[in-house]
């Protein structure tokens, strides 16, 4: 079963680090007593809320600080940063705005959310990009001060929305002139007015922790920290923070505050993560249980750079980083690392992949273990580099010239992105081949609790060097053991000298050797091989229903909303079953039995149809999608009208 | 007291059991024999020893040799050795690679390998042509080349292997011939003996495609005349009979003098540790026939290396932190607990 985000193996068959969900029991909401500002506090079970604004406006800082708060009380959270690709965009254009969405809530959930209780907008452009998300009756918050003639030209609005009852009647709207105010309270400090500015973002976030009760000191300790040599600035974002917090709690404005419980998580210590920190962590983590050196080597692409800059700094668990001159270089370099005996990975994203195809060619040529980490972006080509797409699978399977298979694996969020870099690294060490590693934009940039494991519930992978030939004739490269694999001596090792290459070689010799039937042989050697994983990896489970109507076939970022969906489905009596598949190369074994006892398949997937496409290869199955190709996650509505319209 | 000598070995220990199928009469053959002569020599265990070479007929060379070998993809051969050199830097790493290979598809990461002062010993074949492809010009074939891609001749301006090494800095810069059977086994002994990257560019004669080219170097009677044979802080003389001499004119630009006409000490005197990579560049620009060419050790300078730098850098993170707990790691950043 896909794991949100625990890591779980201790009562478990360890091999195959299965997961336990948690038990989540629903609180009923209750009102609470009104507190010292006399204004009444409202229970709630779960809110979204979005900060947005211009790029440089700081919502990406806002929203992870309001996510570390609410993960640090208690709360579930999931989250969705979503920024342009412009590093700062023209201010106050609709095409520079950057927003942060969280959902917080006092029960379990998997999804950022599909529509918005609470809207920060700190300019024209970005109510305008926004809106749209705010649910009916949702509490809209704007910096008023910025909706003045010509930020309403660069949104193309003709009249302040903010004036206009038809655009506002639907909602809660706050006015606050949030530039002068936060200019107000850091006047003394001998800031520049564009230094006073910057600290609106500060202003909007004392605002918001004051609406939903929050406790403001995580974010203040933050600040300390990270001004601490900078006092000015230090102590104006710590005013505007107060400024904010103080504007809800005084103004006649804000009526009512709300309040939502910790979440009943099952018993254990807990971190917020983001899929990329969880990556670099669960690759650390990996080589540790290996007893080997971690060698990575990467070129800066988004979104995948935040796990090079993760692991640089890591260096004392063993960690060697080299920042390649291209993609190249990356996957070459890690090559090269593999052989010498490294637990060797690199990571990137469509383009770069692409680039790195002849590289992962002579890795499954030479078969050499690795993993390749893809954090998938909108393409083709450039494509959306800050955007989340699933596009990248069919590439993943077929991308190389020749027969060339490469083990697949999808984390399923971002807590899951620890378990499932160490699952691919032991199956690039226990069958000595590439990986790949299928993470998207969504998962990398998006936080969620993260269970923090025992270090001795982990399982060592085991890595054996042969010390001493393995034939009477010498040492034999290319022969195997039962599962197929071949042994891994590394240069240095006496006695044991071998040449490998990306040339077509004999079979156990490893000597050159391009005879059609020697051909015709290793390309069924290297085929089988893979295939032959399923024999080591778990069974795919079902969530919901394990026969009957409709099977919802998942896979990578879209867990959440799919499950979410499913589970409303059957809560509904629709027969409903969901299979969330980790292991795309090789599939699960059972994964053809678990089709046939399902009437219906629907496959929804961030693409035009990809694992629709290998399914209904694979299964003869009449398998139909649902597909989405707009840069963004499903949102779960999306997801349950498909559901329905199959029955 | 015990010591453990290596024991003595010979060229026939570096040979593998592979039939070496280059063309009859291929350079590849004498560079492959000076090689396997020259490594009983250097000091290195056989087993520390790894060949990485990219493609083309050259790049066959590790599966010549008894040591590690990795023949790998076409241009890639210094990338995936600078991966096998950090980790683990008591290899001795050479990349053998051709004009086609290093200077074509693989010019970005030979320029990157070179700056980073990786410790490889990078030999470069160079024959002027693409040999395993039958026949078309290379970067380094000469402007009017007819080949089977350019048969009204080639209009491309070439490149200078050793200018190219030395714009990016690069610490052992050194050129020979492939039946200059001394002269190479020194270079090469003098390449493995440098720490950081040592490139020894070798022509090459390409005996189907490209024969002849190098001849001026290579006919024992015609080298004097046209080479200059390198020797730390000897002047720069050449000639049959070590007659005439290069100095630097008014333009400080090379000039040959007749030995006899100039007081010795106006002569160049060769530097190889000169720290200006100025002086091994204007040696790199001398080229046959439009000027004596400079054989040798163009320039042997002492630079910290790449790999020990990145293990340096980590042991020195794990002296100064300690060796990294994964329960800190797991812990660290705000946690909470739910009981
Ligand atoms: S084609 Fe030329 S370079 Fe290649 S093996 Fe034959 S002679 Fe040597």
């Amino acid at each position: 079963m896909p794991a949100k985000r625990s890591y779980e193996n201790a009562s478990l068959d360890l091999t195959f680090y299965e997961f336990e969900r948690k038990t989540f029991s629903m609180a009923t909401d209750v009102v609470d007593a009104p507190l010292a500002d006399g204004k009444p506090l409202e229970t709630l079970e779960s809110v979204v809320i979005r900060f947005c604004g211009d790029s440089g406006d700081g919502m990406q800082l806002a929203g992870t600080q309001f996510t570390n708060t609410s993960a640090v009380f208690g709360n579930d959270i999931s989250t969705l940063p979503d920024f342009p690709a412009e590093i700062r965009a023209p201010a106050g254009t609709l095409g520079g705005v950057s927003g942060y969405q969280i959902c917080f809530s006092n029960r379990e959930v998997f999804t950022p959310g599909d529509e918005l209780d609470t809207l920060v907008a700190m300019n024209p452009a970005a109510l305008k990009t926004n809106v749209a998300d705010l649910k009916r009756g949702g509490t809209l918050i704007v910096n008023e001060d910025e909706f003045d003639k010509a930020n309403l030209q660069k949104a193309f609005y003709k009249d302040n929305p903010l004036e206009d009852p038809n655009i506002m009647a639907p909602y809660r709207l706050h006015k606050v002139p949030m530039t002068r105010l936060t200019r107000d309270s850091v006047a003394g400090l001998g800031l520049t007015m564009k230094e006073a500015d910057r600290c609106k973002n500060f202003f909007a976030l004392g605002l918001v922790y004051w609406l939903y009760e929050r406790d403001m000191s995580s974010t203040e300790d933050w600040v300390r920290e990270k001004f601490g040599k900078k006092p000015e600035i230090c102590e104006s974002n710590l005013r505007a923070l107060r400024a904010g917090y103080n504007y809800g709690f005084s103004t006649e404005s804000f009526t009512v505050h709300y309040k939502v419980n910790p979440a009943k998580l099952a018993p254990g210590k807990y971190r917020k993560i983001t899929g990329n920190e969880a990556t670099a962590m669960g690759f650390v983590t990996a080589a540790k249980l290996s007893g080997k050196k971690l060698f990575y080597s990467g070129y800066p692409i988004t979104p995948a750079s935040d796990i090079l800059h993760e692991l640089s700094i890591l260096k004392n668990y063993g960690v060697r980083t080299f920042q390649a001159e291209d993609e190249i270089a990356a996957i070459t370099s890690v090559i090269g690392a593999a052989y010498a005996g490294d637990m060797a990975i690199t990571a990137s994203s469509g383009p770069g992949i692409a680039l790195k195809g002849e590289g992962l060619g002579l890795a499954v040529m030479t078969e050499l273990p690795l993993v390749c980490i893809n954090v998938q972006r909108g393409g083709p080509s450039t494509g959306l580099p800050t955007k989340t797409e699933q596009a990248d699978l069919l590439m993943s399977m077929f991308g190389r010239n020749g027969e060339c298979p490469m083990p697949i694996v999808a984390p399923s969020g971002p807590a899951d992105c620890f378990a499932m870099a160490i699952e691919s690294m032991r199956i690039a060490i226990e069958f000595m081949t590439p990986v790949f590693f299928l993470s998207d934009g969504y998962i990398a940039n998006g936080a969620e609790p993260w269970s923090v494991p025992n270090v001795s519930d982990l399982k060592p992978i085991p890595v054996s060097h042969p010390t001493q030939p393995n034939t009477e004739n010498g040492y034999m490269p290319y022969l195997r053991n039962e599962k197929r694999v071949r042994p891994w001596a590394v240069p240095g090792t006496p006695g044991l000298e071998h040449r490998i290459g990306g040339i077509e070689k004999a079979d156990v010799t490893g000597n050159l050797d391009y005879s059609p039937n020697n051909h015709s042989h290793m390309v069924n050697m290297r085929a089988n091989k893979i295939a032959g994983i399923a024999d080591y990896i778990p069974e795919q489970p079902v969530e919901g229903m394990q026969e009957g109507d409709l099977l919802v076939l998942s896979w990578g970022g879209t867990y959440g909303s799919v499950k979410t969906a499913c589970d409303h489905a059957v809560k509904q009596g629709l027969s409903v079953g969901h299979a969330h598949i980790r292991y795309l190369n090789p599939f699960p074994k059972n994964l053809g039995d678990i089709i046939k006892r399902f009437k219906k398949v629907l496959v929804p997937e961030l693409n035009l149809g990809q694992l629709k496409m290998l399914i209904r290869a694979t299964y003869l199955v009449d398998a139909q999608g649902l597909n989405k190709v707009k840069g963004k996650p499903f949102l779960v509505s999306e997801v349950s009208e498909a559901i329905h319209k199959m029955f | 007291m015990s010591t453990t000598a290596l024991p003595q070995l010979t060229a026939k220990d570096f040979a593998s059991d592979q039939e070496v199928r280059w063309c009859p009469r291929c350079g590849d053959y004498s560079i492959l024999a000076q090689m396997r002569k020259v490594l009983p020599n250097v000091g290195i265990p056989k087993e520390k020893i790894v060949f990485v070479s990219g493609i083309g007929c050259s790049s066959r060379f590790p599966y010549y040799m008894s040591t590690y070998g990795f023949h790998t993809i076409h241009g890639r051969a210094p990338a995936v050795a600078t991966g096998l050199k950090i980790a683990n830097p008591e290899l001795q790493v050479w990349v053998i690679t051709g004009d086609g290979d290093a200077l074509s598809i693989g010019g970005n990461h030979f320029m990157h390998a070179i700056r980073r002062n990786v410790d490889l010993k990078i030999i470069l074949f160079n024959n002027q042509i693409y040999g395993l492809t039958k026949g078309q010009y290379s970067p380094t074939s000469p402007q009017g080349k007819k080949t089977k891609s350019t048969p009204f001749g080639s209009v491309d301006a070439p490149l200078t292997p050793l200018s190219v090494a030395l714009g990016a800095g690069v610490t052992f810069a050194a050129k020979s011939v492939d039946v200059d059977i001394n002269h190479l086994q020194m270079v090469l002994e003098r390449a493995a003996a440098h720490k950081g990257t040592a490139l020894v560019e070798i022509y090459q004669d390409c005996n189907v495609f490209n024969t002849g080219v190098f001849e001026f170097a290579q006919k024992k009677d015609e080298k004097n005349k046209n080479c200059i044979y390198l020797e730390h802080g000897k002047p720069l003389k050449f000639g049959e009979k070590l007659d005439k001499g290069i100095r630097r004119n008014s333009q400080n630009c090379p000039e040959v003098v007749d030995i006899n006409s100039v007081p010795e000490d106006d002569l160049l005197f060769h530097d190889e540790k000169s720290p200006d990579p100025g002086y091994a560049a204007m040696l790199a620009s001398m080229r046959y026939p439009h000027s004596p060419e400079p054989m040798g050790i163009y320039r042997c300078v002492e630079k910290p290396t790449y790999d020990e730098a990145v293990n340096f850098q980590m042991n020195s993170r794990i002296e100064a932190q300690g060796t990294g707990d994964l329960e800190e790691l797991f812990n660290s950043g705000d946690t909470w607990t739910v009981k």
